[in-house]
């Protein structure tokens, strides 16, 4: 499972934070900071979707093997 | 559907040609009607307020949100009047602003809301919650009022810490509040002693004097290009969080404690698996978001197949994007266990709401405690239930019957 984030579409309404801080950190502005290179470790696909789920914005993208 | 039995009689005959967002029949019952309109005639019109648009599907209110082209922020609060202060700043920067300006406004005060930073104001909010509960439980009573007593007073106490200004300054705040986001359009006599500009520049003033590390503190320190905030750029700003920080958390609550007042069953859940908090508050945001905001129509555009001119108002009501069958799975339920939910309650686009951690953050711990306090309650009288129009939409009284001993249901 592969997993995008645009940041150009992200508005820090920092859901993705909140329901996977093991996928997402935030900047000092509350912007969303993807923590992996693309690849989601498999202990964490779970959370890749429902981060991917709950954007707003439809800023995180899951791309499935 | 809540329905006061004391509320005044609605002017309203047709909602999708003659629409009134004050009127005492919104404030009752404004989901069926945007249920109603959503089926029928998803972009109304209104010749009201000089023409106002209401578009009550997601994909409509979600466009509108994006599209700072022909859409402006100059006003958010539909008014007989259109505003006065010139495009792109607006009197409350950076909610009244427009690109590019807005971005400039908007980054200064992103620091002072991110996650990290509003997580400092954990602890007093839970300190503020637990002496409002414990003074509402040792008190013996079995009917109180969630809103009055209880909802109300947390962001006006979180504010006014935030502010650097005293607990008893809180009436004040809702006096503005009142006047600003519930009578918009209506005209009150006020002096100018009472009024929320004249107040705010005394607590500026008196921040000048005495320094103070708080948010006053934070802007008067803020630049930009190098240059200090004018005045008139930090007095609008401490409004806009005035204005936008209180009625609409203290609506959140209120609606939450509604809900849960009446389904014992999920709180009883949520007391059992409290891991499941996260997404119920995400839920009772989607489903009882309380902020309907606004635009003026910039530049003719069409949208939802409905002509829109320059100068319409149009609002843009989150809560009905919010309650569309067409984007969310049994819309029309509450479920807190729900897995999709990329609701709209804090708006959608450039705009965000920018307290929105502050908001969550209060909800949370606001239900979290009162949960804790109080073993089991319910409605004392559903028609008493009384809830605000306008703009900001929630319950204003709602008076609930505590348990008492021994019949707890945990």
């Amino acid at each position: 499972m592969k997993i995008r984030y645009d940041r150009e579409a992200c508005q820090g309404h920092n859901r993705c934070y909140l329901l996977a801080p093991e996928l997402f950190d935030t900047d000092d502005d509350g912007y969303a900071i993807l923590l992996v290179d693309g690849t989601v470790p498999a202990q964490l696909q779970d959370k890749a979707v429902l981060a991917a789920d709950n954007c707003p914005e439809y800023a995180i993208e899951i791309l499935r093997d | 559907m809540t329905s006061s039995t004391e509320t005044p009689a609605s002017t309203v005959e047709d909602w999708a040609t003659d629409f009134d967002h004050t009127d005492p029949g919104w404030a009752a019952d404004a989901p069926a009607i945007w249920d109603d309109l959503r089926g029928r005639c998803p972009m109304a019109h209104s010749e009201r307020f000089g023409g106002v648009w209401l578009p009550t599907r997601h994909s409509d209110v979600s466009a509108i949100a994006h599209d700072t082209e022909h859409f402006t922020s100059q006003s958010v609060i539909v008014a007989n009047w259109r505003p006065e202060a010139p495009r792109p700043v607006g009197f409350a920067p950076p909610i009244t602003s427009d690109p590019p300006f807005h971005e400039i406004a908007r980054r200064i005060l992103l620091p002072a809301f991110s996650p990290k930073a509003i997580r400092a104001l954990e602890e007093p909010t839970r300190r503020f919650c637990a002496e409002l509960v414990d003074d509402i439980v040792s008190s013996g009573r079995t009917e109180v009022d969630a809103a009055a007593e209880y909802s109300q007073h947390i962001p006006v106490r979180v504010i006014a810490h935030m502010l650097g200004v005293p607990d008893s300054d809180g009436d004040r705040f809702r006096g503005f509040i009142h006047r600003i986001v519930e009578r918009a359009g209506q005209v009150d006599n006020v002096a100018v002693e009472d009024t929320m500009v004249y107040y705010l520049a005394g607590v500026i003033a008196d921040h000048r004097a005495a320094p103070r590390d708080d948010l006053v503190g934070f802007l008067l320190e803020a630049e930009i290009d190098g240059h200090p905030l004018t005045d008139e750029h930090i007095l609008g700003t401490v409004a806009l969080l005035l204005i936008a920080g209180i009625d609409t958390t203290w609506s959140a609550i209120g609606a939450s404690l509604w809900h849960l007042a009446q389904h014992p069953d999920q709180c009883r859940r949520l007391r059992e698996q409290p891991e499941l908090l996260a997404m119920a508050i995400e839920e009772f945001l989607r489903a009882f978001a309380p902020v309907t905001m606004a635009r003026l129509v910039a530049t003719d555009v069409e949208i939802g197949g409905r002509q829109l001119h320059e100068g319409d108002w149009v609002l843009l009501p989150f809560p009905a994007a919010n309650r569309d069958p067409a984007f969310f799975d049994r819309a029309d339920e509450v479920m807190i266990d729900r897995q999709k939910n990329r609701h709209a309650a804090f708006g959608l686009g450039i705009h965000r709401c920018i307290g929105s951690n502050l908001a969550r953050m209060e909800l949370t711990i606001a239900v979290q405690e009162w949960l804790a306090r109080v073993p089991h309650f319910e409605l004392a009288d559903p028609s008493a239930v009384r809830w605000a129009g306008g703009q900001v939409r929630g319950p204003r009284e709602l008076p609930v019957r505590l348990a008492a001993a021994g019949t707890e249901d945990t």
